[in-house]
């Protein structure tokens, strides 16, 4: 499989970049107010690196295939044509090389945004995010730090096989230093990636591919809808950023608290419609930092909670969560809290939606956990 | 399955010697001084492949300055080099005793290797960033950084500027050009190319200086960073210090059997220089050279800086069960210390008195500085508050650093 092939196939799905009409912007109504308009997560994000390196000279972006040709998934599209030739550039294929490079440069005192193509392809640089990225201010005593954005890809229910699916967030959240942030929508996804440029800490910026051209409820029989039909697709064209660390209520509700993040956000939304319970789904949007707030008052609120990621369950955020919840709000729960997660399998390519978490396995826990538990 | 050939066979390169062995380094081979010819700035790196199987070297036996890369020093830069390296050994030896006596839980000594970081050090500005390994305390010493900041580093005490928080001799210092010192091998190599990258990017003057053991370039960071160089011609010197020994593996173990270090840049298309790292006019001459490429925008330079690791690899380290005794003494490069002061004396510019007068400065200052640092206190006996072991995790506070810190009762 090349990475094209379902690329070109999900575009098939969304915003075809002509399809966008500018001109139709709300701003007209409010001639003060930021100009909107449809976009579907490629675009948002591709804004957001657009509006900063047209904002800051300092920002820049490279990866593989991230230049000229604008990303496999065109999230860098044209910003080489619009910034510049070493504003937007093409790295050779080496994770290690590319996030060391970027260290490096923010050490300079510049914002690299790189890019890694595929989470599934991050573990190379694994040293230089874990070992220096996340370090570097601390060893220091604040004389260098690393204020630098890793983008990449991530997750499943693309047919991605073992190395195009995988959610490896909990590799990152577990060592401190690292910010981690998975948008689940355009508007989301644009705010959440301008901020985690002008942060002035390392950001793992993982973006669920599957959501790239449309919400994905995990009803993989259903056509999938693109983004315009959505309210999170109506983004402003200009600058705005959403700060790290506010989750997002997607619903609201009483029964049980719902914790999800990326595709799994619009699978939880599916499965709490399927259950049939009141449930509040959260969108954690950032999960380093965690907006324990929201969640907390949430559960105090529901008295249950349900967590749901595509990781494999064991030692996936979701454990942290879990403990979370334990620890805040031991004396309002009334049902275990319980996580719905990847198999503790490699990804695979033939069981695809035997192993991604869909919305029938959420609205069985939901189901379960208003039951009283297992 | 049947052949009529031997069966195959592994090979794992041995030193020339083990303990109890005569030291031999007959295989070595060495130019004269002055041999090797020194190419204009801007060769192209074809044109120069020779010079990473030889050895630049200035100072012959007697200590005059000979050939193409006599960089021609005033006796006064020279008198600073030579002290400067007087005082970085005289560190070393103070700190590695204050090991022994229990002031500090580890030390790095880089006993043979002070020519290299203390001419690259000189002849680089602070404005330049050095991305170092843990045996380049010569640069900091060079350029004049405090004695008592480096020992209250290795003290981790409540002056230690990096807060207690790292490994005795792990430094970071920024104003001095020194980036901070990370225990992960080669990381800091691809980091310098990328500092340089910024610098180009920038349209800015300066330019990056890396170092890595000859072990070291066995990491796949080292390829990635001479990849990366290459590829963006970034204004950046990769030095690799050869020192023979990477702990108890020799070079050999590291690729150095089959080929120099140096030559590793051929297959990227860097100029590569090899050099007498115990010679510290020949470290001068390369590092200006690499250096006026670099700043006239021609790119990177390899330079593979020959030498021996005169000390145990570290206070851990007893290199008695691995190599023989004597090595060091054997080494036919001599002691960049030695040479330079038989160079001064040559040019009538410095004597045995002088030198021994050098020499007491050099452990007058670091006693002085000792004392000044263990005032404030040796290892367990003064620390930076606890509550700083929360802080500079991330710029700004994080709820669950806060709800630990208060845990601790801080």
């Amino acid at each position: 499989m090349t990475e094209q092939t379902f690329t070109d196939a999900d575009r098939a799905d969304g915003i075809e970049p002509d399809m966008v009409d500018q001109t139709h912007a709300p701003a007209s109504e409010a001639p003060e107010a930021p100009a909107v308009a449809p976009m579907n997560m490629i675009q948002a994000l591709n804004s957001a690196i657009d509006v900063k390196m047209a904002e800051d000279p300092n920002v820049l972006s490279f990866g593989e295939d991230a230049g000229y040709f604008g990303g496999v998934f065109r999230v860098t599209d044209k910003l080489q044509e619009k910034h510049g030739l070493t504003r937007s550039f093409d790295a050779p294929i080496s994770e290690c090389g590319i996030v060391a490079a970027a260290i490096g440069m923010g050490a300079y005192g510049i914002r690299p945004v790189v890019e890694i193509q595929f989470a599934d392809y991050i573990y190379p640089a694994y040293d230089q995010i874990v070992s220096e990225a996340a370090k570097m201010r601390y060893r220091s005593g604040g004389q260098f730090t690393s204020p630098i954005t890793i983008r990449s890809p991530y997750g499943g229910g693309i047919f991605g096989g073992q190395t195009h699916s995988q959610s490896p967030e909990a590799l990152f959240t577990h060592i401190a230093g690292l910010k981690v942030v998975i948008p689940s929508n355009p508007y989301d996804a644009k705010g959440l990636l301008t901020a985690a440029i002008e942060d002035d800490d390392p950001v793992v910026f993982f973006e669920p591919k599957r959501l790239y051209n449309g919400p994905f409820d995990g009803w993989h029989q259903n056509p999938v809808s693109p983004w315009k039909t959505q309210e999170l697709a109506q983004v402003p064209t200009g600058k705005y950023s959403i700060p790290l660390g506010k989750a997002r209520v997607m619903r609201e509700g009483n029964d049980v608290t719902v914790l999800a993040y990326g595709s799994m956000v619009w699978v939880s939304l599916a499965g709490a419609d399927h259950a049939g319970v009141d449930a509040e789904v959260i969108d954690l949007r950032s999960l380093v930092p965690l907006d324990i707030e929201t969640i907390e008052a949430s559960v105090k609120k529901t008295g249950r909670c349900v967590i749901v990621h595509e990781a494999p369950k064991t030692s996936g955020y979701g454990g942290e969560l879990s403990a979370l919840v334990q620890e805040r709000c031991f004396y309002h729960l009334e049902a275990p809290v319980t996580r719905v997660a990847g198999w503790d399998t490699p990804y695979p390519h033939a069981f695809e939606w035997e192993y991604f978490p869909g919305p029938q396995r959420v609205s069985d826990a939901l189901k379960s956990v208003m039951a009283g538990g297992r | 399955m049947t052949r009529n050939t031997k069966p195959l066979s592994l090979r794992v390169p041995e030193p020339s010697g083990r303990p109890g062995d005569t030291p031999d380094f007959s295989h070595l081979k060495l130019d004269v001084a002055g041999a090797v010819d020194r190419p204009p700035v801007d060769a192209r790196p074809v044109q120069m492949l020779d010079l990473a199987f030889r050895l630049v070297r200035v100072l012959d036996d007697e200590g005059t300055a000979v050939g193409p890369w006599n960089p021609r020093l005033d006796a006064e830069t020279l008198k600073k080099g030579l002290k400067a390296m007087i005082l970085t050994r005289a560190f070393d030896d103070r700190m590695h005793r204050a090991h022994r006596q229990g002031k500090t839980s580890f030390y790095m000594k880089c006993t043979g290797e002070e020519a290299i970081a203390v001419a690259q050090g000189m002849i680089l500005s602070r404005e330049d960033m050095g991305f170092p390994t843990y045996r380049q305390q010569g640069l900091l010493i060079a350029r004049g950084y405090p004695l008592v900041e480096m020992m209250n580093q290795i003290y981790s005490n409540a002056s230690d500027p990096i807060k207690g928080r790292q490994l005795p001799i792990m430094y970071s210092a920024k104003d001095y050009g020194f980036f901070t010192i990370s225990g992960n091998l080669g990381t800091q190599v691809p980091q310098a190319v990328g500092w340089a990258m910024a610098s180009a990017y920038k349209g800015d003057d300066k330019i990056a200086i890396s170092w890595i053991g000859d072990g070291a370039t066995a990491e796949g960071d080292f390829h990635n960073a001479l990849t990366f160089a290459a590829v963006y011609r970034a204004p950046v010197i990769l030095n690799v210090v050869n020192n023979q020994w990477a702990i108890s593996s020799f070079q050999g173990i590291a690729g150095g059997m089959e080929t120099t270090f140096a030559s590793k840049a051929i297959g990227y298309g860097l100029p590569a220089l090899r050099v007498d790292g115990n010679d510290f006019l020949a470290v001068w001459a390369a590092t200006q050279w690499a250096e006026e490429r670099a700043r006239s925008n021609q790119g990177a330079t390899v330079i593979e800086l020959f030498t021996y690791r005169g000390a145990p690899h570290s206070t851990s380290d007893d290199p008695s069960r691995y190599r023989p005794g004597d090595e060091h003494e054997k080494w036919p490069l001599g002691d960049p210390i030695v040479r330079l002061k038989q160079h001064l004396i040559a040019l009538g510019e410095w004597s045995d008195e002088q030198q021994a007068e050098a020499e007491a400065d050099a452990v007058e200052q670091v006693r002085a500085a000792g004392k000044a640092s263990e005032a404030i206190g040796t290892l367990g006996q003064s620390r930076p508050s606890v509550k700083t072991m929360f802080e500079d995790v991330f710029a700004t506070d994080d709820w669950r650093l806060t709800e630990q810190r208060r845990e601790v009762g801080v």
